[in-house]
């Protein structure tokens, strides 16, 4: 069948795996959120302990390769009794890996507030907690729009390596397309294609939101 | 152009605009070989603009320059071989920052000039000599006083045996301390027959060394003349006006 | 499986994981390579080429940087035999992650070149030397070193990028631990074994880079050089 009639087949089938890899995404990117919050809070104000474990934690994920580990959780964890889907074991690993690198994005944040916030705070007799609460996480969390939106677009790319662990996304379908019809290139061609548009959206959208967002006079930090 | 043979640098109606901001309307002068004259005016972009026409790193709208006796507006020059012969000065120095103050002085000479090193060495060294920073030949950029650094990138220009050096504002971004010993290298160079067009508003300099101060005020050459008649008896109020807050500024 | 028969098993696994481990530095050098030579050109061209030059490689920064690593390993794979000659797996792994890499290190470099100040452009051009001699013996040099804190970055996201090119069947590290764990069943050691030794390499490469940084650094500039160019290039 020629290239066209190829295209209708595989379509539907496309839109099923992006929905997914869509799914993933913005699933894992949000656990990663909670997860990444906390980890640089730990690192920033809590003891010597906790400080060392979320340092640990931020640089093994930041210094070994996604896919090792999606094995681990996938295939590592059953030996322990612990039996995951691939969507739950990709939603977690991928979830875990996001955290780690969302918690540099916030630890950055969180320092480029001039101390003189924390003061002014606890000046007016805010406790740590209150301060850091009502006076540094919202500022921060504005601060780090733009590298967020960096690791939005990160996420929804690396979501592909779930394929590995048989994740039903974007790349799986593809492949059962391309391996039904043995037309592997143009496949993946039209899934490179999917891929740019929906990377290209995503980034205006976020510049949109980013603009919106910004308060006047506030020098952003970059990166 | 046949006149005289020791006119160095003809500068002939120069007009330069940036979009609808004119900088340069029509601005005119000559420089005789030995001569040394200092460009004055309100801060704006005309004087460095007019600087960078002559060198070329700008392109003037309308008018000509020459540059002993070659039109170097001329489309058909080159002007990077042009440049050997005009060496220029910055305001903030613009030294090389990843080479020592001895690299930044014979760079020219090895990469442009082609010469074999120890001669380039020989001659840099001789220009450090002549600015009083032998010592520092191999010293880095950061690692030297802004005076030192601007007296280096005097002696890099120089080592190209230039005809002519452009100055722009060679003291403005310096210490006041440091101001003295860079101006010194200026007027020994004034005094040993180098020929020099200066932007500055350092009075003394002007009124000591100069042959001809000229006064560049909104695009036009308002007044030029020899210091004493500039200072002392300038025709032109505006020139009155500017001098008197610039004394007032700098307490010359 | 005891704890003895588990050191037995990590002993045994090393020489094939670091057979492994040979091959993933064999494709992360190689493609760093690759990414560097053609990730200066493309640099220069957008900083200092005409306005279709620089759109050109606009759009091919855009494109390498939005299509996912393993999309792109299997277009390359796949395409090879597409159009008719055959890549190896290998081959056609350092090709794709090397055109990536290019339009990150572009990125990379272009952003130092802007970062030098113009006024070095500009007294280079007053002593005479032409666009060409400027850039390369007073802007390169300069821009490599403002280039190495990203660059660093940038040879992480390959080590960590190479792991995927298992998917394209080239024996590499993880593969090698696939085929340990497939005769063996200790999915959880091995990997995380796996694991360590890309944590080893990650360190060990941005340890000597930090020495080659400080080594070529130039003397007084080295705290200004580092803040300016601080911020990573997203992967």
């Amino acid at each position: 069948m020629n290239f066209f009639e190829l295209l209708r087949e595989m379509v539907p089938h496309l839109m099923e795996g992006t929905l997914v890899t869509l799914q993933l995404t913005a699933t894992s990117i949000s656990v990663g959120f909670i997860i990444g919050i906390f980890l640089a809070l730990g690192r920033l104000y809590g003891t010597k302990p906790v400080q060392a474990f979320c340092s640990g934690y931020i640089q093994f994920f930041r210094g070994t390769p996604l896919l090792v580990q999606l094995f681990i959780v996938y295939y590592g964890l059953p030996r322990y009794g612990i039996k995951l889907s691939s969507f739950a074991a990709a939603l977690i690993g991928l979830g875990l890996n996001s955290a780690a690198y969302q918690a540099e994005y916030f630890r950055g944040a969180i320092q480029s507030i001039d101390e003189g916030q924390m003061m002014a705070a606890r000046a007016v007799g805010m406790s740590k907690f209150q301060a850091v609460v009502n006076i540094i996480i919202p500022q921060a969390l504005r601060i780090v729009i733009p590298s967020w939106s960096n690791e939005l677009i990160y996420t929804l790319k690396y979501s592909s390596v779930a394929y590995m662990i048989g994740a039903p996304e974007l790349m799986a379908q593809a492949k059962f397309i391309a391996a039904e019809n043995f037309r592997y290139f143009e496949v993946f061609v039209v899934v490179a294609i999917i891929y740019l548009v929906i990377v290209v959206l995503v980034s205006r959208i976020l510049d949109l939101i980013e603009r919106k967002v910004r308060i006047p006079g506030l020098q952003f930090f970059q990166g | 152009m046949s006149r005289d043979n020791n006119l160095l640098l003809t500068v002939d109606s120069l007009h330069k605009s940036y979009g609808n901001e004119i900088v340069l309307k029509g601005v005119s002068f000559e420089l005789k070989r030995g001569e040394t004259k200092v460009i004055i005016g309100p801060s704006g972009t005309g004087k460095t603009t007019l600087l960078r026409c002559i060198n070329g790193l700008t392109k003037p709208d309308r008018g000509r320059i020459w540059l002993d006796g070659i039109e170097i507006t001329d489309p058909k020059i080159n002007m990077d071989s042009i440049r050997q012969n005009i060496g220029m000065v910055f305001q903030n120095f613009n030294l090389f920052t990843h080479l020592t103050a001895l690299d930044n002085v014979r760079i020219g000479l090895i990469k442009v000039k082609k010469m074999p090193k120890k001669i380039a060495t020989e001659i840099a060294m001789n220009m450090l000599e002549k600015v009083g920073l032998a010592e520092k030949a191999h010293f880095y950029p950061a690692q030297l006083s802004g005076g030192q650094q601007q007296r280096v990138s005097i002696a890099r220009a120089l080592a190209m045996d230039p005809k002519l050096i452009l100055f722009d504002e060679p003291t403005s971004a310096l210490d006041p301390e440091l101001i003295g010993e860079v101006l010194q290298v200026m007027k020994n160079l004034a005094e040993s027959g180098m020929t020099m067009l200066v932007v500055s508003h350092e009075m003394g300099f002007a009124r000591s060394v100069c042959d001809e101060i000229i006064f560049l005020e909104g695009g036009v050459i308002v007044e030029q003349g020899p210091p004493e008649v500039m200072f002392n008896c300038p025709q032109n109020p505006r020139t009155r006006e500017f001098l008197f807050k610039i004394s007032e500024l700098y307490g010359e | 499986m005891s704890i003895i028969d588990k050191v037995i098993l990590i002993w045994t696994s090393l020489p094939p994981l670091a057979r492994g481990a040979l091959v993933t530095l064999e494709l992360t050098i190689l493609l760093l390579g690759m990414g560097l030579v053609v990730g200066i050109f493309l640099a220069l061209g957008q900083v200092y080429g005409s306005y279709p030059v620089s759109l050109f490689i606009t759009c091919y920064e855009r494109f390498f940087r939005s299509i996912p690593a393993l999309v792109l390993l299997f277009l390359f794979f796949f395409g090879s035999s597409y159009f008719g000659f055959s890549l190896s797996p290998f081959l056609s792994a350092v090709l794709a992650l090397g055109f990536r890499s290019s339009a990150y290190q572009s990125q990379i470099f272009r952003g130092a070149i802007q970062s030098i100040d113009e006024g070095q452009m500009m007294a280079a051009r007053t002593l005479g030397m032409s666009k060409f001699q400027a850039i390369w013996n007073i802007i390169l040099p300069q821009a490599f070193r403002l280039a190495i804190p990203p660059w660093s970055n940038e040879y992480s996201s390959v080590l960590k990028d190479t792991s995927l090119a298992y998917a394209v069947g080239v024996i590499e590290l993880v593969r090698e631990g696939r085929y340990i764990i497939v005769r063996t069943f200790e999915p959880m050691l091995i990997y995380i074994i796996v694991a360590i030794i890309y944590f080893f390499f990650t360190y060990a490469g941005n340890f000597i880079l930090g020495f080659i940084e400080g080594k070529i650094a130039v003397p007084g500039y080295e705290r200004k050089l580092g803040r300016r160019m601080g911020g990573s290039v997203e992967r």
